[in-house]
């Protein structure tokens, strides 16, 4: 199993999706540099959090036309796993390879809390064994957009993949953290290789604190949508 | 243009300017003025401040560099080091909130990074005036977010500190900023110059006009027309930083390079004077090579300018080339902009003009160091009168515990915390509000980091030696209760005019008391920053030495939350002398500011914390009880455990004393059965006293016969700052 983690310029969750992959999966796993082609294939190629160009402009708007993107799309083409974590959600919608849009917090504040999350996909909450899953949040610009025939399409076609809730599932809107159409915290593309999430897996693989929940999502991914 | 108004305007008195003229043997320009002045504020020279930071102990085992570096460094065993540092940003913030506080964070980062580490973590201390005037609240709201901006995106987790509101910080906010940084301990830096003909780089942002002479504006107090100073703020750029911050990382790798220093108070002038001084060397730059951002700015704005995210670089030449392509990977500015020479002289040329030729030594060093002048403030005798509170009679515990509950010093700051990226990294184990510091683990090494910082400002009001004490006390105190040793401090010391005999009576008996506390607890300064002139309309604040402590956790089974887990029994370590003296609760419930403190018997301090650290496994939480009491410190384990608790308590005719007093050297904790009755008997034999207060049960927060509902009180706490 072969991962790849983009850096792009301000990218601050790669050495943590980076760790992850490598430690807790134990993957062999490579930084990808966003000045550069993909030089190889990678069954995974992760879009990592943080604030690539600083969130100047948009969030994600200025890293969605790295060079890197090219190849990125080349995967994605060939149905590998694409996975955007929260700056890395924005930059797959500015790049158009999930719909929607990421707008600023509700509150217009950075948010950074851990968060209750409904497994909206019955696939994967089967795959994953509960419902309910908790995973820390932290953005400023998390509130996912997209008119009502993109709403609906999503929900028709089972991709809207986690929204925001609380521990028994509930999804009004006073569980929403963000004022996200619809609750939703994470989606994927209709042919079920790219993921995007608000919510950080990779902050949720922590046996000290108990909190493991990351790792189960991921894995479940991994082994559902996977095709290695 | 050398007439006198000038040179005052510059901040530099006349008997400055009369030693400066003497010495140079003619009158500087206008630039050299402005090198001189800045480098001699008291933000850069400390002159009023050094002859007694001079006494701080600082040297220990573990201490690989102490003070006069851009930031400390402690020797963490396994070939690790951690550096450390706080410094303030107060009169930015004061009169632009956001980019003050940005860049406060962004200058403390480049301290550390500068120093050969990778930035792990911050942690602010804020002191803010009342939050029902509109100003204050504008400080607030922009401070913070100035923080969480800068902090979030360059991706270094602030993972604590605290925040304390009081009208004596009415238009004067206290932003001091900690960051904590790892490095291996081959790869330290310095910020040294040397080798003829080495040469100098600047690396990072554009110069602009921004932030001229803001060490000068540092050193001066706030008045109305401080707003007119806006810009002596800088601007931050995070994104800037960032790739800053990974280039020098990356170059840290290799061996390319001399010297390096960040630019923060006076930019250009101050790195390139300082570095000639550590390497016995001098320089020579052409300030047309540095890269600007605004037109026509002249030599004093280049070397006055302190536009953020720059560093001066001292590259050895046969490296050049692999030295630049790694700045231009990460597409920071990499220009050179001069040389070293032997002479220890740094002659500034612009368009090929000299334009200031100063002796290196004079500007860094030559400056008069001032014995300023102390005695004692009226207030000291009736604030510390024995008969204060002879009229404080029992009140109604239940009305006061819920108002103690909501006041803003108590109250959950769960919504300012939240605001702040605390986890990025992965290496926040213990989250803030968990325990008494923050703990770190680290990549590099099986042993974790703890910090924490600590400062109450009433106490030091009161009494400045007593205050400076505790906060050093407490924020080692904090550090054992998460399972750590401490090992240094970093110091934030913020007071007023120190031309003011009565400010410079407070400064004095704060460092006497910092200096008393640090040799008691084994825990050296490795430096810090000092902040004069924080006054405004003529009242200064209340004298705040802010102590930032480094502690050591040695592995992860030790640390230790202050959460209290159901089913187990409640106990405190230490005893309470019922003294209200300096409490929030006297403040809260009386609006009183009154002394006396009681005094530190640190032989018994330090049992206490020995006890605590060799018995560790038996303690299944432990909360030091300081701000608002027992009752404060029990609602705070109860609320984070999720459990409600069954107290009773000896009161000796008033339960508020007992319950609100913050008599220092008690801890509270919570162990299973056994523990609890082994740590009954241990403590009996290291003569410590040990009161058995209940048990964690139910839903209610039941002290003798008052009883509240958990959740009605909770909602007190939770919310919050509004």
């Amino acid at each position: 199993m072969k991962a790849g983690v983009i850096r792009f310029a301000g990218s601050n969750c790669d050495f943590d999706a980076y760790n992850v992959l490598k430690d807790v999966f134990k993957f062999k796993t490579d930084f990808l540099w966003h000045k550069e082609n993909i030089k190889e294939k990678y069954d995974i190629i992760i879009l990592p959090g943080g604030f690539s160009y600083g969130d100047y402009l948009r969030p994600g708007a200025i890293a969605r036309f790295s060079k890197v993107m090219e190849d990125v799309q080349k995967h994605l083409l060939q149905g590998r796993l694409i996975i955007g974590i929260c700056n890395g959600f924005q930059i797959l919608c500015e790049a158009q390879m999930l719909p929607g849009v990421l707008m600023r917090n509700k509150n217009m504040k950075f948010i950074c809390s851990k968060q209750n999350l409904k497994v909206e996909n019955s696939e994967l909450s089967k795959k994953i064994g509960k419902n309910i899953i908790n995973m820390p949040i932290a953005h400023a610009d998390g509130n996912y957009f997209a008119d009502n025939n993109v709403l609906e399409k999503l929900s028709e076609q089972n991709r809207i993949i986690l929204k925001y809730s609380d521990q028994n599932g509930n999804t009004d809107r006073i569980y929403n953290p963000n004022g996200s159409s619809n609750n939703i915290a994470g989606i994927m593309n209709e042919s079920k290789n790219v993921f995007g999430t608000m919510p950080h897996p990779e902050r949720a693989c922590d046996d000290f604190n108990s909190i493991n929940d990351g790792k189960l999502f991921l894995e479940s991914i991994f082994e559902l949508y996977g095709r290695f | 243009m050398n007439n006198s108004a000038d040179y005052i305007k510059m901040g530099l008195t006349h008997s400055e300017w009369q030693l400066i003229t003497k010495k140079l043997g003619r009158i500087p320009n206008r630039t050299e003025t402005g090198i001189i002045s800045v480098m001699w504020s008291e933000h850069c020279s400390y002159k009023n401040s050094r002859i007694h930071l001079k006494r701080f102990p600082v040297k220990g085992d573990c201490i690989l560099q102490g003070p006069g570096e851009n930031a400390g460094i402690v020797d963490f065993g396994d070939d690790i080091a951690i550096t450390f540092k706080i410094e303030s940003h107060n009169h930015p913030s004061a009169v632009e909130p956001y980019e003050g506080a940005a860049t406060g964070v962004g200058g403390i980062l480049r301290d550390i990074f500068t120093m050969g580490a990778r930035p792990i973590a911050v942690m602010d201390s804020l002191r803010f005036g009342n939050m029902d005037n509109p100003k204050n609240r504008h400080i607030f709201e922009g401070v913070i977010s100035g923080i969480s901006g800068y902090g979030n995106c360059v991706g270094i987790p602030t993972v604590g500190g605290e925040t304390y509101f009081d009208e004596c910080y009415n238009e004067n906010p206290l932003v001091n900023v900690l960051a904590c940084g790892v490095m291996k301990k081959n790869d330290i830096r310095k910020g040294i110059a040397q080798g003829k003909d080495n040469p100098v780089y600047i690396v990072g942002s554009s110069t602009g006009r921004d932030g001229i002479h803001g060490a000068t504006f540092a050193s001066d107090e706030l008045s109305d027309n401080s707003i007119d100073d806006r810009s002596s703020v800088q601007a931050g750029d995070p994104f800037g930083e960032k790739m800053v911050m990974e280039a020098c990382l990356e170059l840290y790798k290799y061996d390319y390079i001399i010297g390096i220093q960040d630019m923060g108070a006076a930019g250009i002038t101050c790195s390139t004077f300082e570095m000639s001084h550590r390497g016995n060397a001098g320089m020579e730059i052409e300030l047309s090579l540095v890269p600007q951002r605004e037109l026509n700015m002249d030599s004093y704005d280049i070397m006055l300018s302190e536009s953020q995210e720059r560093m001066l670089v001292v590259v050895k030449p046969e490296y050049e080339k692999e030295f630049i392509e790694i700045f231009q990977k990460w597409d920071v500015h990499v220009e050179k902009i001069g040389k070293v020479i032997d002479e220890k002289i740094v002659k500034v040329f612009h368009n090929g003009k000299l334009e200031a030729c100063l002796p290196v030594d004079f500007v860094v060093d030559g400056f008069p160091v001032y014995n300023r002048e102390y005695k004692i403030p009226e207030y000291i005798k009736n604030i510390n009168s024995k008969n204060n509170f002879i009229n404080i009679l029992e009140g109604d515990f239940s009305e006061s515990f819920k108002k103690m509950l909501g006041s803003p010093n108590i109250i959950s700051k769960k919504n300012i915390w939240t605001q702040y990226d605390y986890e990025v990294g992965l290496r926040t184990i213990v989250k803030p509000g968990k325990a008494d510091a923050s703990v770190l683990k680290l990549k590099e090494s099986s042993k974790l980091v703890a910090l924490s910082t600590d400062c109450n400002s009433r106490y030091c009001y009161i009494n400045p030696f007593i205050g400076a004490e505790r906060a050093v006390l407490e924020s080692a105190r904090n550090i054992i209760c998460t399972g750590g040793k401490p090992l240094a401090i970093t110091d934030g010391l913020n007071f007023g005019n120190p031309m003011d005999a009565e400010v410079f009576w407070q400064f004095k008996y704060c460092i006497d008391g910092i200096i008393n506390a640090c040799e008691n607890l084994n825990t050296p300064v490795t430096g810090g920053n000092v902040s004069f002139y924080n006054q405004n309309k003529n009242k200064a604040i209340y004298p705040t030495p802010i102590i930032g402590m480094l502690g050591i956790v040695d592995k992860i089974e030790n640390i230790k939350t202050l959460e209290f887990s159901k089913g187990k029994k409640i106990g405190m370590l230490g005893k309470s002398d019922n003294n209200i003296g300096g409490s929030e609760f006297l403040k809260v419930i009386y609006q009183k500011v009154l002394g006396p403190l009681t005094n530190i018997d640190w032989d018994y301090e330090k049992k206490l914390n020995n006890f605590i650290l060799e018995n560790l496994k038996m303690f299944s939480s432990l909360h030091d009880v300081s701000d608002g009491g027992l009752a404060i410190a029990l609602f705070e384990s109860a609320y984070y455990g999720k459990t409600g608790i069954k107290v009773n308590i000896e009161t000796d005719n008033n339960i508020e004393k007992t319950m609100f007093s913050e008599t220092s050297g008690r801890v509270i904790f919570c162990a299973d059965n056994e523990n609890f009755e082994s740590l009954r008997k241990l403590s009996q034999t290291k003569n410590i006293p040990f009161t058995e207060l209940g048990i964690c049960e139910g839903d209610n927060f039941k002290i003798n016969n008052f009883e509240f509902n958990m959740k009605e009180i909770s909602k007190i706490f939770e919310r919050g700052i509004l």
